[in-house]
């Protein structure tokens, strides 16, 4: 069950080959949702589910999808996906359905999803498939939460909505810095976030 | 047998039954999850009355408890006898109004619900629903009222996809709280409760609180919703506040 390329399969998106870092897909998501660390764990949660679950579902069907019409394929079945991720988050844990609003809806929208739908499902077995789209969801939470923790606790202060900051330095003149919290800084965060992935993996440096 | 998968028949036969069948999947899905979701809506709604009136709860089976005990009636606040008290409703009347549809309508042919609540300490408080725009999309809210028909006791604010950090931040409790002990009319007129931004007051004189750095256009937003929605209750408001001053002078003269 797990062989090597399994393993690599699973774990090499987690940095090697990380969607956000490396690959650069999914940075739209990365800045909307990563202001508060709550809503960028569901995300990145719903983002693991949907992305193993269409891999498979593409992989099973792979030998019957005309190749002219599968990208219009690969979408209904992302898109049937996330609507019923959508619809049981309603039906059975409204407040998170609540938190995440819009964004469970913009995974459609996901470069990831299409990516490895396109370079994985199409090509591989639904094992490995799935394997390949619990490790780049992870791959993606990882980085989102990377984010998230740095913007919530510079930017509000908390972390998963705790006061983490003590009262006091507020006393003393702290402020949060509200900067952090929109877009921009997400941008910045996550290019540091690369930069230091970068420095530390010298293969993946471009010359 | 081998199919040319490519083929125009083959193509238009697989996506007509992809289609079809996804269709069918979520639609099942969709019908069968449909009485959940609604009871969830309708149990947020519960919560976020409740939540106006200071009423915390743990879980629904507490939500749906609890509001059956402080909530006591549903009133119209336009549907009056002819002594220009509201007609009594059956309950759900007011619970029942679907305020973004409401909202659409002409001023004139609007709904006017309102719950009535009696709480713990015999106090009678009214909770005012209202519906506004945010930045990015709808917001909506509670809004208490002691029996003076003019003090804020407390509010509870919603949003559907403001910024998470910025106007979100009108669903903070610091935030809601803010809005305590403010008064909707003063000097005998209505004034709402502005949201304006920090050092600044409203031109009217009327009671305020700070805006949400950053967010300046929900703040405007929740601005706009008071005055707007809280503004045709003048009239109910303006009544049950003179009955309650009739009231206490006649106290004071037996008392003497």
């Amino acid at each position: 069950m797990i062989s090597k390329k399994n393993k690599s399969a699973l774990f090499n998106p987690l940095s090697q080959e990380n969607p956000v870092l490396v690959q650069i897909l999914g940075i739209c998501s990365a800045l909307a949702v990563t202001a508060n660390l709550g809503p960028a764990l569901v995300m990145g949660l719903s983002v693991i589910v949907v992305l193993a679950f269409s891999n498979v579902i593409i992989s099973l069907m792979r030998k019957t999808i005309p190749t002219t019409i599968r990208i219009i394929v690969q979408l209904v079945v992302v898109a049937a996906l996330v609507i019923i991720v959508q619809q049981f988050l309603i039906a059975f844990s409204y407040d998170v359905s609540k938190q995440l609003s819009v964004f469970v809806g913009l995974i459609i929208t996901n470069c990831i999803l299409m990516g490895r739908l396109e370079a994985f499902a199409l090509n591989n077995r639904p094992w490995p498939s799935f394997l390949d789209g619990v490790g780049n969801g992870l791959g993606y939470t990882i980085v989102l939460a990377i984010v998230a923790f740095f913007r919530e606790l510079l930017g509000s202060g908390t972390l998963l909505g705790f006061q983490v900051v003590p009262q006091w330095c507020y006393e003393h003149g702290y402020e949060n810095n509200g900067l952090m919290i929109l877009p921009p800084m997400a941008l910045i965060t996550l290019a540091c976030i690369i930069w230091v992935h970068r420095s530390r993996n010298a293969e993946l440096q471009e010359k | 047998m081998t199919m040319n998968k490519n083929s125009n028949i083959y193509q238009i036969v697989y996506s007509s039954i992809l289609v079809v069948l996804v269709g069918a999947v979520l639609a099942v899905i969709y019908m069968t999850l449909k009485p959940m979701q609604d009871e969830n809506i309708a149990n947020d709604k519960r919560k976020q009355i409740l939540s106006a009136l200071h009423v915390t709860c743990d879980n629904d089976a507490d939500v749906k408890e609890k509001y059956e005990k402080y909530i006591v009636a549903d009133i119209l606040a336009d549907e009056t006898d002819e002594a220009g008290h509201p007609k009594a409703q059956e309950r759900g009347a007011a619970f029942d109004v679907d305020m973004a549809a409401n909202m659409k309508l002409e001023a004139d042919k609007r709904k006017l619900p309102m719950f009535e609540a009696k709480m713990d300490d015999g106090t009678t408080k009214y909770v005012i629903p209202v519906y506004g725009a945010g930045l990015w999309g709808p917001i909506w809210g509670y809004v208490a009222l002691n029996d003076d028909g003019n003090t804020v006791y407390g509010t509870n604010f919603s949003h559907q996809g403001e910024t998470p950090g910025l106007g979100a931040r009108i669903t903070e409790q610091e935030f809601q709280d803010k809005f305590n002990g403010k008064q909707l009319i003063k000097e005998g007129a209505f004034k709402s409760v502005e949201v304006v931004k920090k050092g600044q007051k409203p031109s009217n004189g009327g009671d305020y609180v700070d805006a949400i750095t950053g967010a300046t256009i929900t703040s405007r937003g929740v601005s706009d919703m008071l005055a707007k929605c809280l503004e045709p209750y003048k009239k109910f408001l303006g009544g049950i506040s003179e009955e309650k001053t009739t009231e206490s002078t006649n106290k004071d003269v037996k008392e003497e």
